[in-house]
């Protein structure tokens, strides 16, 4: 049953991701990918989307990913379905878990052996997003596989040059909002495209 | 009456934070000043101290930053209920929004100018999980263990594309290892 794959799927992503946000992308990419619910360069253009749209990241994802393998099962009523049981189920781990700790606070503060857990789970976040940058990488840069002919392909230098300009950007501007670097991208990317048409 | 202030309480804190959860995009980090805004200069729920602890839980439970916050706060003020009225007020906004969205991205894809656009979002993308990243790196204790771990996990996921929930426990545990053993060693070196 889809839905209930949608629910428990989203509980597990939601149960074991730290720190939310772009901690949350690697383990949506292997589940989400796995499952084929959605293709790699979808989850990207979703990352942009849910970026440019008000909400913890999470949630959108879930909403989305819901709605569409929802869909497939019950038309409108299952969009409605399949995005409430992905929510729901990306939603439900954090808020038991965090009825228990309210409770316990002063407990949970001071607990060594939670904070000696910590310190490992911190660093394997760090490790998972750069994993997640290295696949995000692969499939923007190399869509179809690895090759030396793909340095010299207009797709690879106009990505690669977006890509670049951007990271300058994001370095050299502290207060850069996450939108208005998505507006450039885009605009970018837009320019690159008609570049194409009109001189090559 | 005491049964009407909880719930007018409940419907305070459900308004508040649907609001968080309307106006802040890209989620965690960037909610902070918006929860700030609401929770301690409007409401006065919390303090303006209590905002780093409470994110430090957060940050050190599973799950989305909004909604832990959301939960705490709410429970705090009025028990389970306060913290089902603010987590459903901070998830509400997304779900709508991207509900519609959903109607419509696939179509919209087809036009070419949206397919430029994403390839330059695409590439504009990672330049921000790279700087999200950065900034992450900063935060993580410095020390020999956490740059093994990094290392250890990195080769783990990308080399060998072992399982994300395997690595986030194995790491748990390294990091608890690590831990007692340093105290192990503590009581040695005392006990000399």
């Amino acid at each position: 049953m889809i839905f209930l794959e949608l629910f428990y799927t989203f509980f597990k992503i939601g149960l074991f991701t730290f720190g939310g946000g772009y901690a949350m992308i690697p383990l949506i990419q292997s589940e989400v990918l796995a499952k084929e619910w959605a293709k790699a360069e979808e989850l990207i253009n979703f990352i942009a989307v849910a970026e440019s749209t008000p909400g913890p990241f999470a949630i959108n994802i879930a909403t989305y990913v819901g709605a569409e393998q929802g869909y497939k099962f019950w038309g409108i009523a299952g969009r409605f379905l399949g995005s409430a049981c992905a929510t729901l189920g990306v939603v439900m781990p954090s808020f038991i878990i965090i009825l228990i700790v309210a409770k316990f606070y002063l407990k949970f503060k001071n607990n060594r052996y939670i904070a000696g857990a910590m310190s490992g789970l911190r660093p394997a976040a760090i490790a998972l997003i750069m994993s997640a940058v290295v696949s995000m990488g692969r499939s923007v840069f190399f869509p179809a596989g690895f090759s030396w002919s793909v340095f010299a392909s207009y797709e690879f230098i106009t990505s690669a040059v977006i890509f670049a300009v951007m990271l300058t950007l994001m370095l050299a501007i502290k207060k850069l909002h996450p939108i208005a670097l998505i507006g450039l991208s885009a605009a970018l990317g837009i320019a690159a495209g008609y570049a194409e048409k009109l001189f090559i | 009456m005491m049964k009407q202030g909880r719930f007018k309480l409940c419907l305070q804190l459900f308004c508040s934070f649907f609001k968080i959860g309307l106006f802040t995009f890209g989620g965690g980090m960037a909610m902070i000043p918006f929860i700030q805004r609401e929770t301690v200069e409007k409401h006065g729920w919390i303090e303006e101290k209590d905002i780093l602890e409470i994110l430090a839980i957060s940050e050190s439970t599973p799950g989305p930053i909004a909604i832990n916050t959301a939960t705490f706060i709410g429970y705090q003020k009025a028990g389970v209920f306060g913290s089902a009225a603010a987590t459903f007020g901070v998830v509400l906004p997304s779900f709508f929004i991207i509900s519609i969205i959903s109607l419509f991205l696939k179509q919209f894809m087809g036009i070419k100018a949206v397919e430029y656009a994403f390839a330059g979002i695409r590439a504009g993308v990672i330049a921000l999980v790279i700087k999200a990243l950065i900034k992450l790196f900063k935060g993580c204790p410095k020390n020999v263990v956490s740059y093994v771990i990094i290392a250890l996990a990195f080769i783990a996921a990308v080399v060998f594309d072992v399982n994300v929930i395997i690595i986030i426990i194995s790491a748990g545990l390294i990091g608890l290892a690590s831990l007692l053993i340093a105290n192990n060693r503590k009581k040695e070196v005392t006990k000399k």
